[in-house]
């Protein structure tokens, strides 16, 4: 889609470097001592429940909320210095920015488009965002998802070679966040780097190459999505209820099985050998003579780690 | 890619799309103050003289009385009809032959309510009219000019007052809203996320201010000019300099209030603040001068009472710019204080 090459050669190090990184509201503290890296051409994502500080840590990164303390080095520069060269070089998509309902999109992108040195035409932005054929409506007429991608299409205007992107696509529906999930991996593919923020777990396992999973204003765990789940020893969950009172001693006891809970009334098993726990399970049931009223078994996936890390889910509010 | 939009460009037409594409705005920028100037000129037009009706029981006096042009005399036959007329209103004045040629009572009785102005006016007229008509001369001879030209009417004071408070109006609300609405939506934050140069963003407000001022004061001074022959005795250029000065003063005004505030509510708030005691102590729709002498200092140094006194001065005495000085100075202040507080005080989120 973007047929722009970068005419400075290609520059070596992190293209994100964040040191011990805090920030302080009255008395919260949003940002707890935070190192990062980001290296060029991936994409990154910041997983965790609201207040976790992912919000304030990429705003510290765009530049728009000064940190108490701590180092942010982006593509070898810094806010301090070279403010306006950086600025030239970052997409970013902010939370719940209201772009202007009275105007149109051809009329949102043209303006956003003539900050910027260098970049697509106004034609090329609207038909990467899929917007073509809304180009005269107004802001104030598009849906949700059109919003999103509309927004999105403000943070490419500049070609950026770092993209921010806070939770892109809180609030859609299935279908239009698998639109903006389609966006985001064409501009990972034209070997771009970005950071998102999400809590949503599928988008993060779908979209980033790694993870750091943050918790009040720390990262907890660091990784690909595959290492975090794979370090929870776990490699899928099975979940049933049956129908009478079960014996759950000689559901540990199983092959293949590594821990059971019961969580509203229905059982959790974390599984490493499903092809050995499932039919293990159903011959204990029938040795107990109880009937199965509901079976489910997953994958584990970045949920369960934050689960297995924290003891809470993700979503709870 | 090469023939690249220039931001200051852009913002600017945003700010005059986003303006005429609000109905309310429109109407209230330009359709209220047309409508109020042609009700106040309608109900404040200055009419003809008005004829009172008398009543008068004798034809003698009633030939004497025919001279007079402002009074409708009616000749009654007989005094009760008269009485009648005159206890419910119908005559202000009823006018009675005396008892006696020259003793106590007089030749002529005036029966009127002396609390009534109009009644008071019949009798001085009818009384005069009388009088020379039985040969009075008057000592010190005196002949009258009547002033009725376009320039001292009320809709003459009431023109520039509108245009004014119009000017106040839309320099201070139009950039409060738009820039706390932006704030609000956090659209203030996103923009500042870009390399747009903060400067332009301020600047694009006043350049869409000037250029809806054109429209906004050609149509009030238009209208007036047409409707109700409201003159423009100064020179064009003066008015229009005065107009661009008294619209960025109110605009900086607006910045001021507008640098900090995150709801429309505070907004609202605070832009009525600072313009109610203007609409009210300026001189918008009655003279300034009817305010205690203690105030008239306070008065005196308000941006709008600067303005409208300095728009009335060109546009009805034709004054020229250089004997404005001190109201262009007042404005001048406001314009160069407030726009250096609101540049530190701005928050750009």
């Amino acid at each position: 889609m973007c047929h722009h090459k970068r005419m400075s050669p290609t520059p070596t190090g992190p293209a994100l470097r964040l040191r011990n990184l805090r920030k302080t509201y009255k008395d919260v503290v949003a940002v707890d001592g935070l190192d990062l890296e980001v290296r060029r051409g991936e994409c990154f994502g910041l997983l965790g429940p609201n207040g976790a500080g992912k919000t304030t840590t990429i705003e510290i990164c765009e530049g728009l909320t000064p940190a108490d303390s701590g180092e942010v080095g982006l593509l070898g520069m810094s806010w301090n210095s070279g403010a306006g060269a950086l600025r030239q070089k970052l997409g970013i998509q902010l939370q719940e920015t209201q772009l202007s309902d009275k105007l149109t999109v051809t009329e949102t992108i043209r303006l956003f488009r003539s900050f910027y040195h260098q970049g697509p035409s106004t034609e090329d932005v609207i038909a990467q965002a899929q917007l073509t054929e809304k180009r005269d409506a107004r802001v104030g007429g598009l849906s949700g998802g059109q919003k999103q991608r509309l927004a999105l299409g403000c943070a490419l205007v500049g070609d950026p070679e770092f993209l921010f992107l806070d939770e892109p696509t809180t609030g859609l529906d299935p279908q239009a966040r698998r639109q903006l999930w389609d966006l985001i991996e064409q501009f990972k593919a034209a070997g771009r780097t970005i950071l998102l923020t999400t809590h949503y777990m599928d988008e993060a396992e779908r979209l980033c190459d790694r993870v750091a999973i943050m918790d009040h204003g720390k990262v907890i765990a660091l990784g690909t999505p595959r290492e975090l789940i794979a370090s929870i020893g776990v490699e899928h969950i099975v979940e049933f209820s049956a129908a009478g009172t079960l014996d759950e001693t000689a559901l540990s006891g199983m092959e293949g099985v590594r821990s059971v809970h019961t969580e509203n009334g229905s059982v959790l098993m974390q599984v490493n050998a499903l092809h050995l726990a499932v039919p293990a399970l159903l011959g204990e049931l029938g040795r107990q003579g109880m009937a199965l009223t509901e079976l489910r078994t997953h994958s584990a996936t970045l949920e369960d780690v934050f689960v297995a890390l924290t003891g809470r889910h993700l979503r709870d509010e | 890619m090469s023939n690249r939009d220039n931001a200051l460009v852009q913002l600017t037409l945003v700010r005059f799309r986003e303006f005429l594409r609000e109905p309310e705005a429109l109407f209230w920028v330009f359709g209220f103050p047309i409508l109020l100037a042609a009700g106040l000129g309608v109900a404040f037009r200055n009419r003809p003289p008005e004829v009172i009706k008398i009543g008068a029981v004798s034809a003698h006096l009633r030939a004497a009385l025919a001279s007079e042009k402002l009074l409708d005399v009616t000749e009654f036959s007989s005094g009760d009809a008269a009485e009648q007329a005159l206890l419910t209103g119908k005559i202000a004045l009823l006018i009675e032959p005396g008892p006696s040629a020259r003793g106590a009572g007089g030749q002529v009785v005036y029966r009127y309510d002396d609390t009534s102005p109009d009644a008071r006016t019949a009798r001085m007229l009818a009384d005069d009219a009388i009088q020379r008509a039985a040969g009075r001369a008057d000592p010190v001879a005196s002949s009258e000019k009547l002033i009725r030209e376009p320039g001292s009417r009320y809709i003459d004071f009431l023109l520039p007052g509108l245009l004014g408070m119009n000017l106040m109006g839309s320099g201070i609300w139009g950039l409060v809203f738009a820039i706390v609405d932006a704030r609000r939506k956090k659209l203030m934050k996103r923009l500042v996320a870009t390399p747009m140069p903060r400067h332009d963003y301020l600047l694009s407000f006043l350049l869409s201010r000037l250029g809806l001022l054109v429209v906004e004061v050609g149509l009030v001074a238009g209208f007036g000019a047409l409707v109700f022959q409201v003159p423009l005795r100064g020179s064009l250029l003066s008015f229009a300099l005065l107009c661009v000065l008294g619209s960025l003063s109110f605009s900086s005004i607006g910045l001021l209030i507008a640098s900090r505030l995150q709801t429309i509510e505070a907004a609202s708030g605070f832009s009525n603040l600072v313009m109610m005691p203007m609409w009210v102590l300026s001189g918008v729709f009655f003279s300034a001068q009817r305010f205690p002498a203690a105030v008239q200092p306070v008065i005196h140094v308000l941006p709008l009472t600067a303005l409208i006194d300095a728009l009335r001065a060109i546009m009805l005495q034709g004054e020229p710019i250089a004997r404005l000085a001190p109201q262009l100075g007042i404005l001048a202040v406001w314009l160069m204080v407030s726009f250096a507080l609101a540049l530190k005080l701005f928050r750009w989120r």
